[in-house]
């Protein structure tokens, strides 16, 4: 994207006005995607988004700039914009050597796949899928499903003398459906997204998805209101995993820690969950969504344990964070484009399995709500309160799964709902899922098996 | 790689070049086929202080181009972070081939002008390009000085944020379209962190303005501060069927949401609870909803749309009875209806959709601010903010659950605070539940106003 010398030139222009650290993020991004809805192909849109964003620290202070001119004297635009913090030292000229170049072209694992696609076999699966769903039921009435597929370039030199690439493809394939009866109408949703080009569909059957979508709608159908207050909660395996990227994910990222805006500052070696409650972020975990080869700092992915049998063991750390505590960063420093500074995210964070025998734990539970599906949640950091939603659960009595129950948002308090988790089973599985925060979104993943938490307020209309 | 250094065609400063690019394309389009050309630039600037220092600092230019391509009704679309000449005629090239894959519609088309005269709005603030960088960098100091300096109870400051942009549109069409508009925007936003013994309660503020003259830091801290302090002691909320007022801020969010029910869009395609209800009553007297761009004092103000007709005053619901839908040129056709001017996109990258810009309610006849409101009520619960209205609102079947936290009202006066409680109905209930509409109208950022609102007959869940 940018030869070495310019690179070098560019990181010594931007520490000319003092500063201890720059750093020159470049990307190339294009990015296809494609609609059917209503029966139809309503749009296929292609991107390309191609630039740099340059950034200096001096002392706590981040000057960043980015451009879409990838020409030398583009980045010393961008570089002198972004210096304009750091007016106050330095001086005059500073030599950076960087390299040798690291990991360009497939430092991500499975980005060296098929990433080029005929736009016909994106469009013939999404007919596949608009078949699949309708052939669910007769009380589907609306089909849409989605394609979408990026290809990522980064370079990432900084005045450390780092240098390094990698080429990250994301394919994402989604399904939504209606249904219509007597009582209104309900939606379902499923999608399938991993780290890899076109193979995705190798492993995933768009039918499958499309069945789950419509199912999901049309036993809703006959769905009565959830009910409301505190009830047991039994979230099935691979229902999202949501409930920890919320309710102590972000709380432990390291720039909620510094500023004491998180429940779990000073908590490192506190008991703060279940003992059966071990919490683990790893970005090199296969093709998971939230994969990549390194960050958006240059560091690799790595696997970082979060909680260990309850007790918690350490935050996640991007690098700002990690050099004012005179630590390395944990590979978790993320940034939604060049446009964006990087900041501490989660990769894909997932609780580890049990012994418990997923079934089992249903029959020992005998009133309470089981959730075969979340979707999406939020949280505050300093107080801990999360919300997370419902796309698909139902009641259990007497040990039994029974009725579908209409959508509903559960809430809780994170570090009481960690220790309320008294049972997690074995049948361990991974979403995808989208985080945002502080206006950036990233792909992360999120993962569990089967457990029980024995008391959350669910939020429904029923008395 | 090596880098390629393009002709650049535009620069920043003159707002007839980018109407030049947009000609300059849209006159490539070849005979048979229709040819939309949106060229955007946009410089914005962030400060983030901390701790009486700037954290951050963000400058940038950034500048694109979207396309849209019709074809034997057939519609291809493809965007580009970058004004160079090469990339123009790639990202033509490249909308075109999409547009062979898509389904041919008979509705879809472009916008052609409708006579409809555009009302002038002036959101370009002429002062704001000379506002030097030390005086925004002094505004967010500021802002976190006082914030930090407020009340005794403020233990941290976690963000306070100076930012203003510009941004200057131009957009084109073989089918006559020629529209240009520019605007700037500016604010202050700032998160506080009250705590009393162990417990911390957050809050937050903003100011926001066509520049960075009136931007008012004490308005924005008052607010922060207000909202954290009076949680501090929150306990989980009773449960029970209660009247909820939604304070202005809350309340922006709910008539966002039902907002895309409105959407003639959706209602073709079978996804909004209004769908076949025009003429109908869908809510209390008290319900009249008014989108109006024109209002110059919206913050959605604009004098065109997403495809460069002239927005307008559309009523949408009259004394409870539903009168008509958003549509924009496809939908519009679809429903065989003229577009209404409502056609949004959000920049370069995204295709236009129909959206509300600018959504109110009549203000009730009682002429209520917010302690009008609490007063009229008596008894009730009051709510500052919710969570996860994303996972737990759907405009689709009209479920409504969300997390809240906010204060009992007793007496028609705010009582004790409450959180990690949730708040139910539907969406279709709540608009007949309408119990007072207040006339403390005020335009925040977002796409409806903010009033106070109260709604009976909800199901609240906590202890």
């Amino acid at each position: 994207m940018i030869d070495t010398p310019v690179l070098e030139r560019v990181l010594g222009a931007a520490l000319r006005h003092g500063g201890e650290f720059a750093e020159v993020f470049a990307e190339d991004r294009s990015s296809s995607s494609a609609v059917l809805d209503d029966g139809r192909v309503e749009e296929l849109s292609s991107g390309r988004d191609r630039g740099a964003g340059i950034r200096v620290v001096s002392g706590d202070t981040t000057g960043f700039a980015h451009t879409a001119d990838l020409s030398e004297s583009g980045l010393l635009k961008a570089a002198e914009a972004a210096s304009a913090v750091a007016r106050s030292g330095g001086g005059g000229a500073t030599t950076v050597a960087v390299g040798p170049l690291h990991g360009d072209g497939g430092a991500t694992r499975g980005g060296s796949g098929r990433p080029k696609v005929s736009k016909a076999d994106s469009l013939e699966l999404l007919g596949r899928a608009d078949e699949a769903a309708r052939a669910a039921g007769d009380a589907i009435s609306q089909v849409q499903a989605g394609y979408g597929g990026s290809r990522r370039q980064v370079l990432i030199a900084n005045s450390e003398g780092l240098l390094v690439g990698d080429e990250q493809f994301r394919t994402r394939f989604s399904v939504s459906c209606v249904a219509v009866g007597d009582t209104g109408m309900q939606t379902g949703f499923e999608t399938a997204a991993r780290t890899v080009g076109f193979e995705l569909f190798d492993e995933v059957s768009v039918e499958d998805l499309a069945r789950l979508a419509a199912g999901r709608a049309l036993s809703k159908l006959s769905a009565r209101p959830a009910p409301s207050g505190e009830v047991p909660v039994v979230l099935a395996g691979g229902s999202g995993g949501i409930l920890f990227h919320e309710a102590c994910g972000h709380g432990l990222e390291a720039d909620h820690i510094v500023k004491d805006s998180s429940v779990y500052a000073g908590q490192v070696g506190e008991q703060v969950a279940s003992p059966l409650v071990t919490l683990v972020d790893d970005g090199t975990v296969g093709t998971e969504w939230g994969t990549f080869g390194v960050d958006d700092e240059g560091r690799p992915a790595q696997r970082n344990v979060l909680i260990e049998d309850g007790i918690l063991t350490d935050y996640l750390w991007d690098y700002l964070r990690a050099r004012k505590e005179g630590r390395l960063s944990s590979g978790n420093g993320r940034r939604q484009t060049y446009q964006h500074l990087p900041m501490v995210r989660m990769t894909n964070t997932f609780l580890l399995p049990g012994k418990d025998d997923a079934d089992e734990i249903v029959a020992q539970t005998p009133h309470g709500v089981y959730v075969a599906k979340l979707g999406g949640g939020q949280v505050n950091t300093t107080t801990g309160d999360f919300v997370f939603g419902t796309t698909e659960a139902y009641l259990i009595e007497d040990g039994k799964i029974t009725e579908p129950l209409r959508d509903a948002n559960l809430i809780g308090n994170g570090p009481e709902i960690l220790k309320r988790v008294d049972a997690v089973a074995t049948d361990f599985a991974m979403t995808p899922g989208t985080c945002g925060k502080d206006g950036q979104s990233v792909p992360v993943g999120c993962g569990q098996a089967t457990l029980r938490i024995t008391g959350v307020t669910i939020g429904g209309t029923a008395e | 790689m090596s880098t390629a250094i393009e002709e650049t065609t535009a620069r920043s400063g003159d707002p007839g070049e980018l109407m030049a690019v947009a000609e300059r394309v849209a006159g490539w389009a070849r005979t048979g086929e229709d040819v939309e050309v949106y060229v955007a630039r946009g410089d914005e600037t962030e400060i983030r202080a901390y701790d009486g220092e700037v954290e951050s600092l963000t400058s940038a230019t950034s500048a694109g181009i979207g396309v849209r391509v019709v074809v034997d009704h057939r519609l291809g679309f493809a965007w580009a972070g970058s004004l160079d000449g090469s990339v123009l005629a790639e990202t033509l090239e490249e909308a075109r081939d999409n547009a062979a894959f898509a389904t041919r519609d008979e509705h879809v088309q472009l916008a052609v002008p409708d006579g409809v005269a555009a009302v002038p709005v002036d959101l370009w603030d002429e002062g704001l390009a000379a506002v030097p960088t030390p005086a925004k960098v002094a505004a967010a100091l500021t802002l976190e000085a006082q914030a930090r300096g407020a009340d005794p109870r403020i233990r941290q400051v976690s963000s306070a944020d100076y930012g203003d942009g510009s941004v200057e549109v131009a957009l084109v069409s073989t089918t006559g379209i020629r529209s240009a508009y520019r605007k700037t925007s500016g604010y202050l936003s700032v998160g506080v962190i009250a705590g009393e013994g162990d417990a911390s309660q957050t809050g937050g503020g903003f100011s926001v303005g066509r520049g960075f003259e009136g931007l008012d830091p004490d308005r924005a801290t008052a607010d922060a501060v207000e909202r954290a302090v009076r949680m501090l002691g929150a306990t989980k909320g009773p449960s029970g069927r209660n009247t909820v007022v939604f304070d202005r801020r809350a309340a922006t969010t709910l008539l966002s949401v039902i907002s895309s029910a409105l959407s003639g869009e959706a209602v073709a395609k079978g996804r909004s609870f209004f769908a076949g209800r025009i003429g109908e009553q869908v809510g209390g007297s008290v319900v009249t909803l008014v989108d109006d761009p024109t209002d110059p004092r919206a913050y959605g103000a604009a004098a065109y749309d997403g495809e460069g007709l002239a927005c307008r005053r559309n009523e949408l619901i009259a004394g409870g009875v539903l009168q008509g839908f958003l549509y924009d040129t496809i939908a519009g056709s679809r429903a065989g209806v003229a577009s209404t001017g409502s056609a949004v996109r959000g920049g370069f990258a995204g295709t236009p959709g129909v959206g509300c810009r600018a959504l109110t309610l009549a203000p009730g006849a009682e002429g209520y601010d917010e302690a009008g409101v609490l007063r009229a009520v008596g008894d009730g619960l009051f709510v500052q903010s919710m969570t996860g209205v994303h996972s737990g609102v759907n405009p689709i079947s009209g479920d409504f659950s969300v997390g809240a936290e906010g204060l009992l009202i007793r007496d028609g006066k705010l009582a004790e605070p409450v959180r990690e409680i949730t708040v139910a109905s539907t969406l279709q209930r709540m608009l007949h539940s309408l119990v007072a509409v207040g006339a403390d109208v005020e335009w925040l950022p977002g796409i409806a106003a903010a009033q106070t609102l109260a709604i009976g007959d909800m199901q609240v869940s906590g202890v």
